[in-house]
């Protein structure tokens, strides 16, 4: 084991794992997550902590782990490129590590223009495969990226994301190859509503034998309206979200009960598309719904954590 | 080239307002490419800012000037009366030709009349792009020829992120994503395997990370006999 969380652990044991996600708030109340953490603890393994996503500011991820933790729920904190240079990032992990975070999301980070503060400096000192590499490297020999050995190195379990729907097509499964090289255990995907396209990128990647090295937890967002898909068509970058999904909430009669629907029937398929090894449920604004989608998809109950 | 825009009208007059005498000074070389800072440009703004003072009843004098690299010491001289006899320098070259009057004569006040932008080439009439930060370590060669620390908005050096969309950059949909066209001309050049060797952590310490530059050939420095020798001369 490498950091022994109980999302490894799942995944290590050959189980279908589940994460979900919980986004921290923009403000300094810890009520929201700690609300999230106890109305979702047992409908996943492990909860992604975003990293002020879309680059508006929210309490930090880290912050938000301990929190959670405090509930006896798993964090996966997302740690991105954006707003911390190598310092930063290192001292950060080394810190995380020692409040008891055992896994970690490696980003790029979202451009700072789509947040509320376009005039920010970005740092983007590493990407993320760089990141992985560094992390990587510091965790299994303690050794910084300036070439210091560290004792009592962090332990931790390493994630990456990756996005099967988003231009140049051919460089994504290099892409994913590349993070797997750096140290990835794990991969996330971008939320899959293109289910055709997402099973040509698994061809591919299990041909490159990738997914016996990299556990890939397919992307699924529950939708709450017709608008909601129609903003992921049009203003999410890099998403494809094909006309029919677009219709079908349009022309339901009651569009909650239809995005639970239609996501659990994504839950269904993905999980018979051999090397996919879990979900991540990105319920953006929408946790209460998590326990309702985990259980009509069938994913309960989950593997008891020690 | 260096890339700058004029800094809009309105600002200029502001900031040249309070004096009496100003040498507008252009300069022939980069921002005379870019359409900011020559010798057409000096004169367009002077006549403006003086139709400006016409329809407020202010009292200035201009003079448009132009020199032919203004970040050159030996091509500022040229006008040094023209400088030391103004209130004010508003120079139209890049931030460098500004920084140059300004550091030859430090107790004369040299005001930017430009807005300096990037490292960059004119890509057709009217348009210039970034192609270069100056990160004092360049790896084209890795990358088919394409700079991707300045053509990538997060200066990504393993690939394209997760936001693109038809080839595009995310932050820009009228800007080619760096690595789509990256991927494109590695495959034209049959080095597609490159894309898949990881470029590591950075050393940035080359770039201005590491603070100000100061590039020195010591084989091309004059020794302080020959500095004595030209000075005589000039």
């Amino acid at each position: 084991m490498k950091a022994g969380s109980n999302l490894e652990k799942v995944l290590e044991s050959g189980k279908f794992a589940v994460t979900a996600e919980i986004g921290p708030p923009q403000s300094a109340n810890p009520e929201p997550l700690e609300h999230h953490a106890k109305m979702m603890k047992g409908f996943a393994d492990a909860f992604n902590l975003t990293d002020n996503q879309t680059a508006v500011v929210r309490l930090s991820s880290i912050a938000s782990a301990v929190i959670i933790m405090r509930e006896s729920v798993e964090p996966v904190i997302q740690m991105t490129c954006r707003d911390r240079n190598r310092i930063a990032l290192q001292s950060d992990l080394l810190g995380a590590s020692a409040l008891g975070v055992k896994n970690v999301l490696c980003l790029t980070g979202d451009h700072q223009t789509f947040g509320n503060e376009k005039g920010a400096k970005n740092v983007f000192d590493f990407d993320s495969v760089v990141e992985l590499q560094v992390f990587d490297a510091l965790r299994r020999e303690g050794r910084q990226v300036g070439g210091e050995v560290i004792k009592d190195p962090p332990k931790v379990y390493l994630g990456c994301a990756e996005n099967p729907f988003a231009t140049p097509y051919e460089f994504r499964v290099s892409r994913l190859a590349k993070k797997v090289a750096a140290g990835a255990d794990f991969c996330q995907t971008q939320a899959i509503f293109d289910m055709n396209m997402f099973e040509k990128w698994m061809d591919e990647v299990r041909a490159r034998g990738l997914d016996k090295k990299v556990h890939i937890l397919a992307g699924v967002i529950p939708m709450k309206s017709a608008g909601a898909a129609r903003y992921m068509k049009n203003k999410v970058p890099g998403m494809i979200v094909p006309n029919e999904i677009v219709d079908r909430m349009k022309n339901a009669k009651d569009a909650k009960e239809e995005g639970v629907k239609l996501c659990v029937e994504q839950i269904e398929h993905l999980k018979a598309v051999k090397g996919v090894h879990g979900v991540h449920i990105m319920a953006v604004a929408w946790e209460e719904i998590v326990p309702k989608v985990a259980e009509l998809a069938g994913l309960l109950p989950r593997p008891k954590s020690e | 080239m260096i890339v700058a825009k004029r800094k809009p009208l309105n600002e200029i007059a502001d900031m040249v307002a309070p004096y009496k005498k100003v040498a507008v000074i252009g300069c022939r070389s980069c921002v005379a490419i870019c359409l900011a800072g020559g010798e057409k440009e000096v004169k367009m703004t002077v006549s403006a800012l003086k139709v400006k003072n016409k329809k407020e009843g202010r009292r200035q004098e201009f003079e448009a000037l132009v020199v032919e690299r203004q970040c050159e010491k030996e091509f500022v001289k040229e006008v040094e009366d023209k400088i030391l006899s103004s209130d004010l320098v508003l120079s139209m070259a890049c931030s460098l030709g500004a920084q140059t009057i300004g550091d030859m004569y430090p107790d004369h006040l040299c005001f930017p009349g430009l807005n300096t932008g990037f490292f960059g080439v004119p890509e057709e009439q009217g348009v210039w792009s970034e192609k270069c930060v100056g990160c004092g370590n360049c790896i084209i060669h890795t990358t088919g020829g394409i700079c991707p620390i300045s053509r990538c908005a997060k200066s990504m050096l393993n690939g394209p992120c997760g936001g693109s969309s038809n080839r595009k950059c995310e932050v820009n949909l009228d800007i080619d994503c760096a690595w789509a066209a990256i991927y494109d001309r590695l495959k034209l050049q049959n080095r597609l395997d490159l894309i898949e060797s990881i470029t590591p952590a950075k050393d940035w310490s080359a770039s201005h990370a590491g603070g100000r530059r100061v590039y020195v050939r010591e084989d091309a420095r004059l020794t302080p006999h020959q500095k004595k020798g030209r000075e005589a001369v000039q």
